[in-house]
């Protein structure tokens, strides 16, 4: 039988994956600009992380390189998006395109690496013991899952309660407001379509570092950059609904491998089984799942009448619009 | 010194495609930069591309075949993008489009010397009619709930590759491999090398009927969006959704039909792709056509015809690019070249003003 806290603890540790990648977009977006090159963002970290930890035997020197990788693309766009005023759907496409491309380039032979040496693994005294929850949250898990952990109210605490994350909320919602308070709407949206970067190389690096080590090209990141992209809209652009999101999508993740190991469900014989071709309609269920998810925060933005950041998407020219 | 941008007024006819061409040229020295500090040989590959791709007219006539399916697909997105519906999944509704021509087949149980002349028109239906089905879906969610349509349709395509593959793996597979058994002759679209006895010409040539569908859907597509008054509220809605909305337009209703004919589009170069190409279902029919599509749909600047010309160009690329190692090489070069195609877009629209710190404070 399956054991469920196996699959939450397993859910919370490549939830981790998408929490960092939902959580920079989250920043991003919330200074107004729209990065949809998660998936390359995140694809470049993988390859750069991996490829770096296996020629130097340091994972934490993989983990910098990543967030570098990650980083760098997310310039281009920041430069295309923010100063040059281009259309940012289609600049985000262009950075999954070419971070998908050129991960494949740069991973070309990778595959081949063998073993490399992951991220550490801790299990934190007395929390570990807590019942129910401690054995998921606490026990055998990597480093960076922590991260996540202290990520999530950091973020929060940033965006809702500082005075910088007020002058970033201010430079999504109205731009030219904020200019005129003597915000330098241009430098903070880079800032944090940086900090999204960083965080989605993070997010490559924590799939390539730390949960299922290896290179298995574009397939290594398989369309979690854009599940990131989903979850922000349901987390209505708060870190902690995205954490909620993101674990529950790990658990998910976790659950559909699980269950095609087990012969029988309530005595009937298991169509979910390895091997068989209804498995396809598993492998279905996370995207399907994104799209329910979607619907619910579009239901609940138009209800209670709050939803995306009113910049979101528009290039910021002083003077030109009144937002 | 500083530089900055100012908007131009009307820019000169000839400015627009310059610029273009410069920013695929640009492109292709970014990538050769790249290629040569990968440790790849740029000028034995872009090279390799051009002898592979347009070197005699067999291989000229492979091209136009990998452009069949590019110029649908592309059709479906600059359809879209046109009302600024972000249709990112081309990829899902092709194969949708290739899995509902293979049903006519498959999944009928027509009678066995069933002729083309039945077999492909149902064939085309099914394809066009399932691709359509896959684009309503976010069509709907967006006109009726709001809901984003990139990530709709982009999800779509993970779901659409999961429903081919149980179909190839599972109830169709052929001894357990991931594939159809080979389509009977009849349901095979009619190719050059068909006439080879009539016109030795043609004879080894691979292009097929699906070349035509796609010139005739271009001529249609370009009727309709520059022609009609159909077209016309369409470009409207794009343009300036607010105005429409004032002149009383339905935009939910463009929404859905949009995405309909997109998919549709869509739909039917996956079953030319499955009649005229492959002639069976495998579970990878695409090597990203509705992807490049995007780019496609943005270097023709949503031009149907021009739609065409870049399509035999991303041919050529996909064509000769699958023998270039590394092979994310092609995938690169399409990122690059849609960089280069903004930033020039940008340039387009505004000029580069420099001017002397002091006379630009004001």
């Amino acid at each position: 039988m399956i054991d469920f806290t196996l699959v939450l603890a397993a859910g919370v540790a490549s939830g981790t994956i998408l929490l960092f990648a939902a959580v920079g977009e989250i920043f991003a977006e919330r200074a107004g600009v729209l990065n949809l090159g998660v998936e390359g963002m995140m694809l470049m970290g993988a390859v750069a992380g991996f490829s770096v930890a296996a020629s130097t035997g340091n994972p934490w020197v993989g983990v910098i390189v990543a967030m570098l990788a990650g980083a760098a693309l997310s310039l281009i766009h920041a430069v295309v998006a923010i100063h040059l005023r281009a259309e940012q759907v289609i600049s985000g496409l262009a950075l999954t395109f070419l971070g998908t491309g050129l991960a494949r380039v740069l991973g070309d032979g990778l595959s081949k690496a063998g073993a490399i040496e992951t991220l550490p693994r801790i299990t934190v005294p007395l929390l570990s013991q807590i019942p129910v929850l401690g054995p998921i949250l606490f026990r055998e898990q990597s480093i960076l899952t922590y991260v996540g952990f202290v990520l999530v109210p950091v973020a929060w605490y940033w965006i809702d309660r500082t005075r910088p994350g007020l002058n970033l909320r201010a430079v999504g919602e109205r731009p030219a407001a904020a200019d005129a308070q003597g915000i330098d709407v241009i430098r903070v949206r880079y800032a944090y379509v940086i900090v999204g970067g960083l965080l989605a190389g993070l997010a490559g690096a924590t799939i390539t570092l730390a949960i299922s080590p290896g290179w298995f090209g574009d397939q290594t990141v398989g369309g979690r950059g854009w599940i990131a992209v989903g979850l922000v809209i349901f987390a209505q652009w708060s870190p902690i609904r995205a954490a909620i999101g993101a674990y529950l999508f790990g658990a998910i993740f976790r659950f559909i491998i699980d269950i095609q190991g087990v012969k029988t469900i309530f005595g009937f014989e298991n169509p979910f089984q390895a091997g068989r071709s209804a498995t396809f309609f598993l492998e279905m269920l996370p995207y399907l799942f994104v799209i329910v998810v979607v619907i619910i925060g579009s239901r609940e933005a138009l209800r209670r009448r709050v939803g995306a950041p009113a910049a979101l998407g528009i290039p910021y020219v002083r003077g030109e619009r009144g937002a | 010194m500083m530089a900055r941008l100012e908007p131009r007024g009307r820019p000169p006819r000839w400015l627009s495609p310059l610029l273009t061409v410069t920013a695929v040229a640009v492109a292709l020295v970014i990538g050769a930069i790249v290629l040569a500090l990968v440790g790849g040989d740029p000028v034995k590959s872009y090279l390799h591309i051009v002898k592979a791709a347009f070197g005699d007219v067999g291989v000229l006539s492979d091209t136009l075949v990998k452009a069949t399916p590019l110029i649908l697909t592309g059709l479906a997105c600059a359809l879209a993008f046109r009302m600024r519906l972000w249709n990112i999944g081309a990829e899902g509704q092709f194969l949708l489009g290739a899995w509902g021509a293979s049903f006519v087949i498959l999944g009928l149980g027509l009678p066995e010397g069933t002729p083309a002349i039945i077999l492909i028109p149902a064939m085309m239906l099914a394809g066009a009619l399932a691709g359509a089905v896959w684009g309503i879906v976010p069509g709907l969610l967006r006109a009726r709930l709001g809901v984003n349509e990139i990530i709709t349709t982009l999800m779509l395509n993970y779901v659409a590759l999961a429903w081919v593959q149980f179909w190839v793996f599972g109830p169709w597979s052929e001894g357990g491999f991931q594939q159809t058994a080979t389509f009977p002759k009849e349901a095979w679209l009619p190719r050059l090398t068909d006439f080879g006895k009539e016109i030795p010409l043609f004879s080894g040539l691979t292009t097929h009927l699906g070349m035509m569908f796609a010139l005739i859907a271009t001529a249609i597509v370009w009727f309709a969006v520059s022609r009609t008054r159909w077209g016309y509220e369409m470009r409207l809605i794009g343009d300036n959704a607010r105005a429409a909305r004032y002149a009383g337009i339905d935009i939910r209703r463009y929404i859905v039909v949009v995405f309909a004919i997109s998919g549709a589009l869509a739909g039917l170069a996956g079953m030319s792709e499955v009649a005229g190409s492959v002639h069976r279902l495998q579970d990878r029919i695409s090597p990203g056509y509705g992807f490049t599509a995007i780019i496609i749909a943005f270097l023709a600047h949503l031009g149907p015809w021009r739609v065409v010309v870049a399509s035999i160009l991303f041919g050529a690329l996909i064509l000769a690019g699958r023998e270039i190692q590394p092979s994310g090489v092609p995938a690169m070069i399409q990122g690059i070249i849609l960089f280069c195609l903004i930033v020039a877009d940008v340039f387009t629209r505004y000029r580069l003003v420099i001017a002397r710190r002091a006379a630009a404070t004001t």
